[in-house]
């Protein structure tokens, strides 16, 4: 990442290139889904500490298989969605905007960063809420955390090697 | 054995169905399957204070994503009705973490660490809120987290994404190897 006017949020719920001008109509649909998510981290247990202890030790394949099994449906869907260019149902057409290596800096350190607190609280940012949902409250207070770091690196990203 | 109802999905069910919020999302509003940006977006909502990076209008790029995470939130309460679940990890895991200290199994993660009572604990601050700032700090850093990165980016053939997740496994067996037995163990 090179620019640093505006903020670019290039993936990680970034939505597409054109902004959609988002009709509030379907913010019902985007709570369902969410609920769906939510519901299946849950089961899937991916949002467990333990299960990612697991994971990071080499334990058990049942992390790997998520991850890898969930790529692979994603690939293929993708794929799919851009052979048939497909629209989105409110007419958009569906684009994936690309990220930019650039250095590779930001996700090579950002990304040992987020591992480092993903070992630590045995969640990413999905898990934490779903936890709270399923009575650990204390992620709260992760969340929180989690809030002020993100407010900390808007703070001084500029002088972030990118 | 009821696996549909509760206790845990195998990873062959559960999988795919993660991988299938990726189209869902494009489908209805062209959205890019991510939770971490909702980080950013609750900061430009609530505090974006004088950081240019959070002035931005979050309700236009953002709104659809703190919506689809609140009902993240819901989605995990109703996982939790039917009582709780117990996890099943593997023997080998078991006999590592007891060796670390942790001793009770019975819940989502370690009682002994994440309850209230234990943020005023070395291990539960460290776990909870140091962690938790990582998490914020570096998901952001990185544009993107577990979901962005690992899911979505790997299944676009994204090299920044493949970076990033060499990153989330270079971090978290850092923190697992040379950080847990201090924090945990107390060594």
């Amino acid at each position: 990442m090179s620019t640093l006017s505006a903020p670019e949020f290039q993936g990680c719920g970034s939505g597409g290139v054109e902004e959609p001008e988002a009709p509030l109509r379907f913010l019902p649909v985007y709570l369902l889904l969410g609920a769906a998510f939510g519901f299946v981290l849950s089961r899937s247990q991916v949002l467990s500490w333990f299960r990612i202890q697991e994971m990071f030790r080499f334990q058990s394949f049942r992390m790997y298989g998520i991850i890898g099994s969930a790529v692979v449906t994603a690939a293929l869907s993708l794929a799919l969605i851009k052979a048939l260019k497909l629209k989105s149902i409110q007419g958009v057409s569906i684009s994936v905007p690309p990220k930019v290596l650039g250095s590779g800096i930001q996700y090579a350190v950002g990304g040992t960063i987020f591992g480092i607190g993903w070992a630590l609280t045995g969640a990413c940012p999905g898990p934490l809420f779903a936890l709270i949902g399923n009575g650990v409250t204390v992620m709260l207070a992760a969340v929180i955390s989690a809030l002020v770091g993100t407010w900390v690196y808007g703070a001084i990203r500029p002088k972030l090697p990118h | 054995m009821t696996p549909w109802k509760s206790g845990e999905w195998p990873w062959y069910v559960a999988g795919p169905l993660i991988g299938l919020f990726v189209p869902a999302l494009l489908i209805v509003g062209n959205r890019v399957f991510g939770i971490s940006a909702s980080l950013s977006h609750l900061c430009a909502a609530v505090a974006p204070g004088k950081v240019e990076y959070f002035r931005y209008d979050w309700r236009r790029v953002g709104l659809w994503n703190l919506v689809f995470l609140s009902g993240v939130l819901l989605g995990g309460l109703l996982a939790s009705q039917g009582g709780p679940h117990a996890i099943h990890i593997s023997d080998a895991t078991h006999a590592s973490l007891a060796r670390l200290g942790i001793h009770d199994f019975s819940g989502l993660a370690p009682r002994e660490v994440f309850t209230w009572h234990a943020l005023l604990t070395v291990r539960g601050f460290v776990s909870v809120i140091v962690g938790g700032f990582l998490v914020g700090f570096g998901t952001t850093y990185a544009a993107g987290c577990t979901s962005g990165h690992a899911i979505s980016g790997l299944a676009n053939f994204q090299l920044p994404s493949l970076v990033a997740v060499i990153g989330f496994f270079a971090g978290g067996l850092a923190a697992t190897y040379f950080i847990l037995p201090f924090v945990i163990g107390g060594v």
